[in-house]
C-alpha cells in the first residue's frame, strides 16, 4: 500500500473536521474522495500533506509515518499537491511557477524530460511560458497548477477539487489527463464535488459525510448505489 | 545649476532611503509586518563598520561588505527570537514587537556604547569635485553608485535565482509554496538576510558621508524610509527605490529652499497625503479581493 490513513482525527480551529477516517490507497490506482462541501475532503489532504496536524490518528507512506514530518520533507518523498482553487503564483510566468514545482528537485539530469512532459501534456503552457500566470484562464490555471505539481516526480498526487469553477469542455480535458497521468504511473488521490466524473475514472471511491467514511468500493460500484445516486449524482 | 546641485544631493541621500525602504518593502511583501527595528539595524551596521575600521583597520569596500554580512545574520537572528515564534499570532502584536525589539536595540546600544555621537573614520578621503558652481564629492558619488549596484544585484537575485522567485512564490502564497515543498521559514529568513544586508551597507555609506553615527541614528531615517516604502507602494520593490529617490529629493529641495526646519514634516506630510489620495503608493494596484 503507497498510503494509509488510520483512524484520522483532525479538528479545524474548535470544530472537528475530521472524525476517525480510515482509507488507503494502492499504488497505480485513482481514488477518489467524494462528499459535500464540510465533509472533511480538503482537512485530509492538507493533514496528507503536512501543513495541518492531525489530533490522533496514523498516516503511513510507503509504511512510514509521515503525519508529523514538515511539508518540504512529504514532497520530496513523492507527494504533491494541486490544492483547491489552483493558487498558482500570481506575477510570476508559467515558467517560473513550474521551476517552483520543482523547487526541492536535485536530479537535473531528469528535469529537462519533465519540463518536455509538462509541455507535452499541456502545450497551452509552453505556448505562455513567459506570460504571468496571472493572465491565464481558469481552465489553464488548472493545468498550470497540476504542471507545477507534477514537477515535484510526484509518486501520489492529491487533487483538490480540480474541476471547481471550470468550463463543461475543460472538466471533460481535466479528467482525461487525470487518466493519463496515472496511466504514466502516477497514484492519484482526487477530492471532488462533482461524483459523477469523480467515480468514473477511480479504480476506488470512499464517500465521506461529515468527517466520517460512510461507504466505499469500486468507482464502479459507487456509481451504481443507490444512496450515492440519491445524495450525490443527482437522483 | 542650483538645481542640478540639489538633484545630485537629493539622489545621494534618496539612494540611502531607498536602500532602507527595501528592507521594509521586502519584509513587508512576505510576512506583511512593519518591521520597525529595521532602522536599528542599519545603525548596528553603521557601528560594525565603525569597529572594523577603527580596530581592524579594514579598508571602506571591505567594511562595508563585513557590514552587510553583520547585517544579515542579525537580521535572521532578530526574525529567528522575536517574529518567528508569533507567526500565527495577529499583525498587531508582531508589530508591536518589532517596534520593542526597535528600542531593545537602540538603548541597548546605548547602554553599551555611550549614547553620545562618534566620529566615523574617514576610510575613504573625501574629494569635492567643481564643475562650475557644481560641487560633488566623490562620496556622493560612491553612495549613488553602490546603491544602483546593489539594488540591481537585489533585482538580479530577485528575478533570477531559485531562492529569489521562491520569496517572490511565497509573498503571493504561502500556503500553496509550502505544498510544492518550498521551506517558507527559511525563505523568510533569507529575506530578513537580504534587506537586512542592504540596511547595512546604508548606515556604512552614511556614517561615512555624515561623518558621525550614535545608537538612535537609525529612528529618524528608518521612519523616512518606511514613508518611502508606503510612497512607493509597500511590498513592491521598485516602489522601494522610487520612493527612495523621491523622497530625498523633496527633503533636499525643502532644505534648499531654506526651509531645512521643516524637512522631516514635509515627508511626513507626504505620507499623509499619499495615504488620502492613493493609499496603495506610487505603483501599487488598488487590490480586489478574489473569490
Amino acid at each position: 500500500m503507497l498510503l494509509q490513513v488510520e483512524d484520522l482525527f483532525v479538528n479545524y480551529g474548535v470544530i472537528q473536521a475530521v472524525k476517525g477516517v480510515s482509507f488507503n490507497v494502492n499504488e497505480g490506482e485513482i481514488v477518489s474522495l467524494i462528499g459535500a462541501n464540510g465533509a472533511g475532503k480538503s482537512t485530509i489532504l492538507h493533514t496528507i500533506s503536512g501543513i495541518m496536524r492531525p489530533k490522533s490518528g496514523r498516516i503511513l507512506y510507503n509504511g512510514k509515518e509521515i503525519q508529523k514530518e514538515k511539508s518540504q520533507k512529504i514532497v520530496s518523498g513523492g507527494i504533491s499537491q494541486v490544492p483547491e482553487g489552483r493558487h498558482i503564483f500570481a506575477g510570476l510566468s508559467v515558467l517560473e511557477n513550474l521551476q517552483m514545482g520543482a523547487f526541492l528537485r536535485k536530479d537535473k539530469s531528469q528535469l529537462k524530460k519533465d519540463y518536455d512532459n509538462v509541455f507535452e501534456r499541456f502545450p497551452v503552457l509552453q505556448e505562455r511560458k513567459n506570460q504571468d500566470a496571472a493572465t491565464l484562464s481558469g481552465g489553464e490555471q488548472q493545468m498550470l497548477a497540476m504542471g507545477r505539481a507534477l514537477m515535484a516526480a510526484p509518486k501520489l498526487l492529491l487533487l483538490d477539487e480540480p474541476s471547481m469553477g471550470l468550463a463543461p469542455i475543460f472538466i471533460n480535458e481535466i479528467f482525461d489527463i487525470i487518466e493519463s497521468i496515472k496511466k504514466q504511473g502516477t497514484t492519484v488521490l482526487l477530492i471532488e464535488q462533482n461524483a459523477a466524473k469523480a467515480l468514473s475514472i477511480a479504480d476506488r471511491g470512499y464517500v465521506l459525510s461529515v468527517g466520517k467514511i460512510v461507504l466505499s468500493g469500486t468507482g464502479q460500484e459507487l456509481l451504481n448505489n443507490a444512496e450515492v445516486k440519491k445524495a450525490y449524482l443527482g437522483g | 545649476m542650483q538645481i542640478l546641485q540639489q538633484l545630485i544631493n537629493g539622489l545621494s541621500l534618496g539612494s540611502i532611503y531607498a536602500l532602507l525602504a527595501l528592507g521594509y518593502t521586502m519584509v513587508y511583501g512576505i510576512i506583511k509586518l512593519i518591521n520597525f527595528a529595521h532602522g536599528d539595524v542599519y545603525m548596528l551596521g553603521a557601528f560594525w563598520g565603525y569597529y572594523m575600521i577603527n580596530t581592524f583597520h579594514v579598508g571602506f569596500w571591505t567594511a562595508l561588505i563585513l557590514s552587510m554580512i553583520f547585517c544579515a545574520i542579525i537580521g535572521v537572528i532578530v526574525e529567528f527570537l522575536a517574529y518567528r515564534p508569533l507567526r500565527d499570532s495577529p499583525r498587531i502584536v508582531v508589530l508591536i514587537t518589532a517596534i520593542g525589539v526597535s528600542f531593545l536595540l537602540e538603548n541597548g546600544m546605548s547602554y553599551l556604547f555611550s549614547s553620545s555621537p562618534r566620529d566615523f573614520p574617514q576610510a575613504m578621503v573625501m574629494h569635492r569635485y567643481h564643475l562650475g558652481s557644481l560641487s560633488i564629492s566623490n562620496v556622493q558619488v560612491l553612495i549613488l553608485v553602490t546603491s544602483i549596484v546593489l539594488m540591481i544585484l537585489l533585482q538580479l537575485i530577485i528575478k533570477r535565482t531559485r531562492m529569489g522567485k521562491a520569496m517572490r512564490a511565497v509573498s503571493v502564497d504561502p500556503e500553496a509554496a509550502q505544498l510544492i515543498g518550498i521551506n517558507v521559514d527559511h525563505t523568510i529568513s533569507f529575506t530578513f538576510a537580504l534587506g537586512s544586508a542592504l540596511a547595512g551597507a546604508a548606515g556604512v555609506m552614511i556614517g561615512l558621508y555624515y561623518n558621525s553615527i550614535d545608537p538612535l541614528m537609525g529612528m529618524t531615517p528608518g521612519i523616512k524610509a518606511f514613508v518611502a516604502a508606503v510612497l512607493g507602494g509597500i511590498g513592491l520593490i521598485p516602489g522601494a527605490a522610487l520612493g527612495g529617490f523621491v523622497i530625498g529629493l523633496v527633503e533636499t529641495a525643502v532644505q534648499a529652499m531654506g526651509f531645512s526646519a521643516f524637512r522631516d514634516a514635509a515627508v511626513y506630510g507626504i505620507l499623509i497625503v499619499i495615504l488620502i489620495i492613493r493609499p496603495a503608493g506610487i505603483l501599487g494596484k488598488t487590490t480586489r479581493e478574489k473569490v
